[in-house]
């Protein structure tokens, strides 16, 4: 019995760890979405940049007698850059001229184009990432905790709080909500409108960046589609704690997270082995489609209808 | 009472079967002649099937406006039911031997798969097209991965298929029966089919919808109904394309049917044009072409495509062709009447 | 005296807590052109929302030609026999003028899927049919010459006939006009009310009438209904409107700031 609520216990920390992942990419959606009212196809397509730039960056960070995961800087550094010159070159023109249509259809292109891109320059085969944490194992009683998830947590828990103090008490973070809550009226009260959705895709990008981080802190290789299904998962997570809302993003990222751990742990032997953890996918897509029929603005968010 | 077609439209339709008729003669003497080698009718096959795909495709993405990227995933409950049933019915020496035709298992197997697509389309897009925009994109994606996974899982659409199945392999054995000839009857139809489809009070319910679906209903057109209407369409010549596939290439797996392949079909009808049938033929056409005349061109294909992508949204966001379709009695009767007008000048 | 075509009791919709309409009665007969008039933000239309079937009434009926319309939904309405235009044109903006007719004369063409795959005779007959009616209504509206223009190109006050034209060819008993001569010149206004006169004349049906321009609604209007928030203030013939109290505190305002009506 002993064993069973430790390996339970096990899979909860995993989940959470997986979780605070899919929380921070998700944060990058739901700020995109609030402001320009788009899905930002290619920001799960930030996280596999990070990755790359972490690949190249953290040898010769040890090599300069510093640790493997100050990376991370230059990665927030690459991935903010290509995260505005992705929104100046390809979506504020877009933006300007057509439809809320052709807006998708460049955000589906700007992700292929950065996942082809990568497969270009660094070929499709994945690649290894060297150490970059090593953290000692904890020991709770007969639970065994792995410092570096544990770690990846505490990453993921503080990256969260100071976004939440950077929107709420910051000017710039006020300017946000402005943009998001009412472009027009935002600019008439003079708030540069275009710098702060640069700076908002600046941010969005650089969590991006740390979520490679701890994502490849547990998973070390980098390959060019790393961030598709990631993404597509963190999507969700903005989904269903309610797109546009920030502490929706952390808390559908967890649950994702969570039920991603867990569905793969027990739904064999819950279903009696009908359905098996190869479905873990579609279950997380399943949750997808729930919400999105049962409450579309998610578990945070409200309801509006268009009016006539 | 009789029947009054009007003289243009039964001119028309004349000089397009006509037209037909010719493009099937070329492609009989160039495959009889032996001119078409094995890996020329492949391509050709290939393109056939872009063009079922982009051109059904276009009903949901350029008449409805609605961004779908589960395309694949009834393509693949196509290919699978297509090839499951002729799998079966050859198991059980139904329909096979002497005197009958390969191609009759070939067209059972792929109209069933298309129904089944499109009794998914139904069963899919009644919650899905609650939604809109990028929601739907979304949530259209999420179906279509579910499928895929399901379909990847299922013992009986793995290895040799149903009590020798397995899961998560490959479904082997596939007897190539789509046969060239056949396939371009199918494609005629299915692109005659759709046309028809759009020029009639349901394809003006479909674009009405698009430009307005509050004023739509206010029209008195059950908006619910025509957008599942068209989803279905679209999902049943995915089934169709799909089967067709399978009976080309022999051997399907799950993996194949996955959102980026959707999204290169999305690709051919944004970049052919939403709302031109015309533009999904030809960028279907050049679309599956194109990598195999450039080899060293297919590597790249994607990254040119996703930045052409980009150029087209940014510069002509319906599409290169917009809502533009070709006709074959337009042009005539323009050359026809230049010619006239060229004589007339000649006496003077 | 005619059949009664609309018959509301008590109707009235809540959005949470707040009564946006409450005890609208109201009672059109055939023929009948009937002002619906009130301060901006009054609930106008929302009652055209409500008889619309945009939204769901919570409180009270509504009736069309005896038949309860509560809680169908618009196409349902519609097919029943209530149409309406908005308040902000909504044109079907990349079809041409024509098909915009031709789109509500769809539910009563009866050719099926298979004719109109096949292009059955049905199919051929009633597409020229219903083509030739659309001609004579878009005639009513002296739009024969701009049939095959793209809607989104055609002048303000050509959108608004053309929307008109569009409800009429639902072939309803009761037409909601929301606010047809907003934004419009007075020679347009002019030209509009001729249209409505001759709609009347030629298809009999009841109209009921949002409108700003109080000269025109006094003109036009057989019967006014006022609302103000929410609340039916006065139902009468014109002139009564015209002199009635609390019509005129509302409008102006009880400290007699003026509001721009």
């Amino acid at each position: 019995m002993g064993t069973q609520i430790s390996i339970f216990i096990q899979q909860i920390i995993n989940g959470l760890k997986i979780g605070s992942v899919y929380a921070l990419v998700a944060l990058g959606y739901t700020m995109v979405y609030g402001i320009i009212k788009l899905i930002n196809f290619a920001h799960g397509d930030f996280i596999m940049v990070g990755s790359y730039v972490l690949l190249y960056t953290i040898p010769i960070m040890v090599a300069g007698g510093l640790p493997a995961w100050m990376a991370v800087i230059l990665a927030i550094l690459a991935c903010s850059a290509v995260g505005i010159t992705v929104e100046k070159v390809a979506y504020k023109p877009v933006r300007e001229k057509g439809t809320k249509m052709s807006a998708l259809i460049t955000a589906i292109a700007m992700s292929l184009f950065l996942e082809n891109l990568a497969q270009t320059l660094f070929g499709a085969s994945p690649k290894s990432l060297s150490t970059i944490f090593n953290f000692p194992n904890l020991e709770v009683g007969s639970t065994k905790l792995n410092g570096n998830t544990l770690l990846t947590i505490a990453i993921g828990v503080a990256m969260m709080i100071a976004l939440q103090l950077f929107v709420k008490k910051t000017k710039m973070g006020k300017a946000m909500r402005a943009v998001s809550e009412d472009g027009e009226a935002a600019i008439l009260m003079g708030i540069n409108k275009n710098r702060t959705i640069s700076i908002t895709f600046a941010i969005g990008s650089a969590l991006a960046a740390v979520a490679s981080l701890m994502y490849c802190a547990s998973y070390p290789q980098a390959t060019p589609t790393l961030g598709s299904m990631l993404g597509l998962k963190a999507f969700i997570a903005a989904v269903l704690g309610g797109i546009g809302i920030i502490p929706g993003a952390m808390l559908g990222g967890i649950i994702i997270g969570l039920v991603e751990s867990l569905t793969k742990a027990y739904i064999g032997t819950l279903t009696g082995g009908v359905i098996t953890s190869a479905f873990s996918d579609a279950i997380v897509f399943g949750i997808l489609i729930i919400v999105l029929i049962v409450k579309p603005a998610g578990i945070l968010g409200k309801n509006v209808g268009e009016k006539v | 009472m009789t029947v009054k077609v009007p003289k243009e439209k039964g001119k028309a339709i004349i000089l397009n079967l006509i037209g037909v008729l010719i493009l099937f003669l070329i492609l009989v003497i160039l495959n009889e002649s032996g001119a078409l080698s094995s890996y020329v009718s492949g391509v050709l096959m290939v393109c056939g099937i872009a063009i079922i795909m982009a051109s059904s495709l276009n009903i949901t993405v350029g008449y409805l406006g609605q961004i779908a990227l589960g395309g694949c995933g009834f393509m693949a409950i196509g290919a699978y039911t297509a090839a499951l049933i002729t799998k079966a019915m050859e198991a059980g020496n139904i329909l096979v031997g002497a005197g009958v035709p390969n191609t009759l298992r070939f067209l059972i197997g792929t109209i069933a798969g298309g129904i089944l697509a499109a009794i998914f389309g139904i069963l899919v897009g009644i919650p899905a097209l609650r939604l809109r925009g990028d929601y739907l994109a979304i949530i259209t994606l999420g179906f279509g991965e579910i499928i895929r996974v399901i379909i990847q899982n299922l013992k009986f659409a793995g290895g040799k298929g149903f009590s020798e199945g397995q899961a998560g392999q490959a479904l082997v054995g596939i007897n190539r029966l789509a046969d060239i000839y056949v396939v371009f009857w199918i494609v005629v139809i299915s692109v005659a089919l759709l046309y028809t489809f759009i020029r009639s009070r349901y394809g003006r319910a479909i674009i009405a919808i698009r430009d307005d679906d509050i004023a739509a209903g206010a029209s008195g057109l059950n908006t619910t109904f025509y957008k599942v209407l068209a989803f279905t369409v679209s999902a049943f010549f995915a089934g169709i394309a799909g089967g067709i596939f399978a009976h080309y290439i022999g051997s399907l797996n799950a993996a194949t049917f996955g959102w980026l392949k959707s999204t290169e079909y999305v690709i051919m009808v944004v970049f052919g044009g939403m709302g031109s049938l015309t533009g999904s033929i030809l960028a279907a056409i050049v679309l599956s072409a194109l990598p195999e005349l450039l080899r060293s061109f297919s590597e790249y294909r994607m990254l040119a495509y996703s930045v052409a992508l980009v150029l087209v949204m940014i510069f002509k966001p319906t599409g290169l062709l917009g809502t533009y379709e070709f006709s074959l009695y337009r042009v005539l009767n323009r050359i026809f009447h230049e010619k006239k007008a060229g004589k007339k000048q000649e006496v003077k | 005296m005619a059949e009664v075509i609309l018959q509301a009791k008590h109707l009235g919709i809540s959005f949470g807590g707040l009564k946006a309409v409450d005890d609208f009665n109201i009672e059109i007969r055939a023929g009948e052109l009937m002002g619906l008039i009130g301060p901006n933000g009054a609930g106008k239309t929302t009652v055209f929302n409500l008889l619309t079937g945009v939204y769901t009434p919570t409180e009270g009926a509504f009736f069309l030609c005896g038949e309860k319309m509560n809680g169908k939904k618009t196409y349902q309405v519609v097919q029943a026999g209530i149409a309406r235009t908005f308040q902000n044109i909504r044109l079907f903006k990349s079809m041409t003028v024509i098909e915009n007719v031709m789109v509500a004369y769809g539910m009563s063409m009866k050719y099926k899927m298979p004719g109109a795959l096949f292009r059955s005779r049905t199919y051929w007959r009633e597409e020229a049919e219903y083509r030739e009616k659309a001609m004579e209504l878009l005639k009513i509206f002296g739009l024969e010459d701009k049939a095959d223009f793209v809607a989104d190109n055609l002048p303000y006050g050509q959108q608004r006939k053309l929307e008109i034209a569009r409800a009429l060819a639902t072939g309803m008993k009761l037409l909601l006009l929301d606010e047809p001569a907003a934004g419009m010149n007075p020679t347009e206004t002019a030209d509009l009310l001729r249209c409505i006169n001759v709609i009347r004349e030629q298809f009999g049906i009841a109209i009921l009438l949002i409108e700003h321009d109080m000269s025109l609604v006094m003109k036009i209007c057989e019967r006014i209904v006022v609302i103000d928030y929410g609340v039916t203030i006065a139902t009468g013939l014109p002139e009564e409107i015209a002199s009635n109290q609390r019509v005129i505190t509302a409008y102006l305002g009880a400290d007699e700031e003026e509001e721009g009506a």
